[in-house]
C-alpha cells in the first residue's frame, strides 16, 4: 500500500487485532502511516510495535506534542510518537489525543531510554504530564519559568528572568534513590560542577558530577543554556524565512540543516526537486559533513591534549570555508537551500574549488592520522573509554557515527536513499565496541568516503535548472517579473504570502554529520509552519552521557563528551 | 632607597633611582623614561588574556580566529583562559539566554580588574533575530560592554579589529582602570 510518498510493506493486522478498540482511526502523514490511538493504550501499543517479530519498530525517532487549538475542535493536544524499524527500514507514527483539563499520558521511559529527555522536553514546552516518568522536570527552560512556551497562547516575546542557576541537587537525590551505588565507606565523595563555562563543555553544557577520588559516581547533565526558541520562532516566520534559523541549529555543518529542513517542506508539498539540484545538494552536504567531522575531531583531540591536530584540521576547514563562501556568500551560516531548489546555481570556479578540496582533504587528514592513529597516549585515552553496545545505543536513539561506532552499519544514505545517494559508490565505516576511539576513527574514515561521493557527484553532475518550475514555490526570474503579468502576479504572491504548503503534516529525516536529522512539520495551510519540530541527533545521544561516563575517570568524561559531537545549537534549539 | 633620596639633582630623577645606582651612574642609552601607568598599559595591551564565553555559532568563528590562518597570537592575545581569575578580556561569543544570564554575570564579576568585554555577534549584542521568550536581548542588560561586533557570525577580521580597538583604548587610557 502507499501512504503519503512512502510505500509501506508492513502488515499492521496483528497490531490492529491486539489494540482493538484502542485504535481510534487510521490516518496518514507524509513519510509514514499513522494510527490515532487512545492514550490508555499507548504503553501497550509501543511495546507491541517494538517487540512483535513482524513489526520490530525498535527506535523511537522522536516524541513530541502538537497544540491542536488552531487545527480542530477535538482534544487540545496530540502526543506524537515517531517510530522507526531499523532492520525493516519502515516508519510508523502514533498519535494520542490528550485533553487540556487533564493532560496526562503514560510514560514511555520503561520502553525507550531516549524517552526520558524527549518527555521532559514535551512537558516543559507543552505541559503534558507523562505518568511514571522518574524525573519529570523542565529541561530546556529554566526552573523559574512559568507557563509552557510552545502552547499557542504563550506570547513569543514574553521573556522571563532567572535569578540563580539550578543547583541540580534534587536530580542527584533522585539518582541516589533509584540507582544506589556501592561506595567505600572511608572516602568522602565530592560534587563538582563541570560547565557551563568550561574548556571541554563545548559551548554550554553543564554537568554536576559526584566523584569518589577521580572516579565519576554520578553525572547529572543540565542542558537548555542555548535554548533560543527555534520552534517558536519558526512558527512566526514564513517557510523560507526559517532557513536562516536552521543554519544555527548545527552551526558546524549549516548546509546540511538547510537541506534537511527544505526537504521536509518539499515532501509536505509533494515536490520533486531537479536533478542538478540533487547533485549540488549532495556536494554541499558532503563538504559540510567533512567540515563537521573536522571540528568534532579537532576539538575532541584538543580536549585530550593533542593540540597540533587542531591546527592541521582547522587549516583544511578554512579552505572549505573559502569554497563555500564563494558559493553562498557566508563562511559559516550559509542559508543556501530554498524550498524547491537553491538560492542560486553554482558558479564556474566552484568546480575548481571542490577539486582542490578533494586533493587537499586526504593530505590534511592523513597528516593528522600519522600523529594520532598509533599514538600511545591517544590510544590509552580512548580505547575502551565510554563504550556502549548496539542494542543499548539504539534504545538511547543513537544514530550516525555514534551508532556506527558500535559496529552497526546503519546510514540513512544507504538504507533510505534520498537525493540520489543510491547512485554513488561509497562504504559505511563502522567500529567494533562503540568507544571513543571508534567514534573518532569512524569520523575520520567518513571524511574519505565523503570525498569519494563528492568526486562522483562532481563528475556526473548534469546541466539544467536548479529550481523546480512551480509558480507557487519558486520566485520568478527578474525577466519574467518585469516582462509578463503572470510573472509579476506570481512574484507578488510569493513575496506577500510565501510558499504555498498544503494542509497536513509530515516527517523527513536525512543523514546529517551527527546522525539522523529530521523535521516534523505541521502545516495548517497558512504561510507559516504551524509547528516545526527538529529531531536533533545529539539531543538523544547526549542523554546517554551519564551511562557512558559513570564508573570511569573524570578525565575520561572529557574525552567522551568530545566524541559525542554535542552541538549546543541543535541540542537546545 | 630613603638615604639615596637627597643625592640626585631633582625630585623626579630621584624616583628613577634604583637601590644600587643613582641616575648619574646609569648609562643613558639603557634608560627609557615613562610613566608607570603607560608602562603597565603597554604590557596589558600586548598580553590580553581572553576568556571565550563561547555559547553558539560565534564560538566556531572564534576557533577560526585562533587557528593559524587568522592567528590571534599576532596580537599577543592567544593565551586563552577559561578561568575568569586569569583573564582580562571577556569575549562573549554567541547567544546568551535568560538561563545563561546569571552565569555570565557571575563570570564577569569573578574577573579581576582591569577587564574589558567584547560582545561578538548580533546575538550577544542585541539578541539578533532571536527575539523571543528565551533569549536575552543583549548582554549589556547584565554586564557592561566595551565593544560590539556586528555580524552573524562576524568574520574573524571583525573581531580582530575589535581587539585592536580595545588595545588602542588601553593605551589611550591615562590611568589603569
Amino acid at each position: 500500500m502507499t501512504v503519503g510518498s512512502v510505500e509501506t510493506r508492513t502488515d499492521f493486522a496483528p497490531f490492529e487485532a491486539r489494540l482493538g478498540d484502542g485504535i481510534l482511526s487510521r490516518d496518514r502523514m507524509v513519510g509514514m502511516p499513522v494510527f490515532r490511538i487512545k492514550r490508555e493504550a499507548i504503553a501497550d501499543a509501543l511495546r507491541f510495535l517494538r517487540d512483535e517479530p513482524g513489526l520490530r519498530f525498535n527506535m523511537l525517532t522522536d516524541l513530541t506534542v502538537v497544540d491542536c487549538i488552531g487545527l480542530h475542535d477535538g482534544d487540545r493536544f496530540d502526543a506524537v510518537y515517531l517510530l522507526h524499524s531499523l532492520e525493516r527500514r519502515e516508519r510508523v507514527a502514533l498519535k494520542c489525543p490528550v485533553p487540556e483539563e487533564d493532560p496526562f499520558i503514560d510514560s514511555a521511559t520503561p520502553l525507550f531510554k531516549n524517552a526520558d529527555w524527549l518527555e521532559r522536553e514535551a512537558y516543559d514546552q507543552y505541559g503534558v504530564v507523562f505518568r511514571g516518568h522518574p524525573n519529570l522536570k523542565r529541561i530546556l527552560n529554566h526552573k523559574e519559568f512559568v507557563g509552557h512556551p510552545l502552547r499557542k497562547d504563550y506570547d513569543i516575546y514574553k521573556g522571563q528572568w532567572l535569578s540563580e542557576a539550578d543547583d541540580l541537587l534534587d536530580e542527584l537525590e533522585i539518582r541516589h534513590r533509584l540507582d544506589p551505588k556501592p561506595r567505600s565507606s572511608d572516602r568522602e565523595t565530592m560534587t563538582l560542577n563541570m560547565g557551563p563555562s568550561h574548556p571541554a563543555s563545548h559551548g554550554t553544557l553543564r554537568n554536576l558530577v559526584e566523584l569518589e577520588g577521580e572516579t565519576v559516581l554520578y553525572a547529572i547533565p543540565e542542558i537548555g543554556y542555548l535554548h533560543r526558541g527555534f520552534e517558536k520562532s519558526a512558527e512566526t516566520h514564513e517557510y523560507n524565512q526559517v532557513v536562516p534559523y536552521t543554519d544555527r541549529l548545527n552551526y558546524c555543518s549549516a548546509l546540511i540543516n538547510n537541506v534537511a529542513y527544505v526537504k521536509a517542506v518539499e515532501e509536505l508539498c509533494g515536490i520533486e526537486i531537479t536533478e542538478r539540484c540533487k547533485y549540488i545538494r549532495v556536494i554541499i552536504t558532503e563538504l559540510s559533513r567533512i567540515m563537521d567531522h573536522l571540528v568534532c575531531n579537532a576539538a575532541n583531540l584538543v580536549d585530550i591534549g593533542a593540540l597540533t591536530n587542531y591546527w592541521y584540521l582547522f587549516n583544511l576547514r578554512e579552505k572549505i570555508y573559502n569554497v563555500l563562501e564563494s558559493l553562498t556568500g557566508a563562511r559559516l551560516t550559509n542559508s543556501y537551500a530554498r524550498v524547491g531548489g537553491l538560492w542560486a546555481d553554482t558558479h564556474p570556479e566552484f568546480e575548481d574549488g571542490v577539486k582542490m578540496l578533494l586533493k587537499e582533504t586526504p593530505k590534511h587528514v592523513n597528516d593528522t592520522l600519522k600523529l594520532v592513529a598509533r599514538n600511545r597516549i591517544f590510544l590509552d585515552r580512548t580505547v575502551g573509554v565510554g563504550a556502549i553496545g548496539t542494542e543499548e545505543a539504539i534504545s538511547y536513539g543513537f544514530t550516525g557515527p555514534c551508532l556506527r561506532a558500535t559496529g552497526y552499519e546503519y546510514d540513512l544514505r544507504k538504507e533510505l536513499p534520498y537525493d540520489g545517494y543510491d547512485r554513488f559508490e561509497f562504504d559505511v565505516p563502522s567500529g567494533h565496541q562503540g568507544d571513543v576511539y571508534d567514534r573518532v576513527m569512524v569520523r575520520f574514515a567518513e571524511i574519505f568516503e565523503s570525498c569519494r561521493i563528492v568526486e562522483q557527484a562532481l563528475a556526473q553532475m548534469p546541466a539544467g535548472p536548479v529550481n523546480v518550475e512551480h509558480p507557487s514555490i519558486i520566485i520568478p526570474s527578474k525577466k519574467e517579473t518585469h516582462g509578463s503579468i503572470e510573472g509579476l502576479v506570481n512574484h507578488f504572491k510569493i513575496v506577500m504570502h510565501g510558499v504555498d504548503v498544503p494542509k497536513g503534516d509530515g516527517y523527513a529525516g536525512i543523514e546529517a554529520a551527527n546522525g539522523e536529522l529530521g523535521f516534523y512539520i505541521v502545516s495548517d495551510g497558512e504561510m507559516k509552519p504551524y509547528k516545526c519540530k527538529v529531531r536533533a541527533p545529539c539531543f538523544q545521544i547526549y542523554s546517554a552521557y551519564p551511562r557512558l561516563v559513570e564508573g570511569g575517570m573524570v578525565a575520561d568524561a572529557v574525552a567522551v563528551l568530545g566524541s559525542l559531537n554535542v552541538i549546543a545549537g541543535e541540542l537546545d534549539r | 632607597m630613603t638615604d639615596q633620596k637627597g643625592k640626585g639633582s631633582g625630585a623626579g630623577a630621584d624616583r628613577v633611582a634604583t637601590g644600587r645606582f643613582t641616575t648619574d651612574e646609569i648609562p643613558p642609552e639603557s634608560v627609557m623614561l615613562t610613566r608607570l601607568d603607560a608602562a603597565l598599559n603597554w604590557a596589558r595591551k600586548n598580553s590580553l588574556w581572553p576568556l571565550p564565553f563561547g555559547t553558539a555559532c560565534c564560538a566556531i568563528e572564534f576557533m577560526g580566529m585562533v587557528s593559524s590562518v587568522f592567528d590571534l597570537s599576532r596580537f599577543g592575545a592567544e593565551v586563552v583562559r577559561f578561568s575568569p581569575r586569569q583573564s582580562d578580556l571577556l569575549i562573549v561569543a554567541g547567544t546568551v539566554t535568560y538561563k545563561q544570564a546569571p552565569i555570565l554575570r557571575r563570570i564577569y564579576e569573578q574577573m579581576a580588574e582591569p577587564k574589558w568585554v567584547i560582545s561578538m555577534g548580533v546575538c550577544a549584542s542585541s539578541g539578533g533575530f532571536y527575539d523571543n521568550y528565551c533569549t536575552l536581548q543583549g548582554i549589556d542588560k547584565v554586564i557592561p560592554v566595551d565593544y560590539y561586533v556586528a555580524g552573524c557570525p562576524p568574520r574573524p577580521e571583525a573581531v580582530l579589529q575589535a581587539l585592536v580597538e580595545i588595545q588602542n583604548r588601553i593605551v589611550a587610557n591615562p590611568a589603569p582602570r
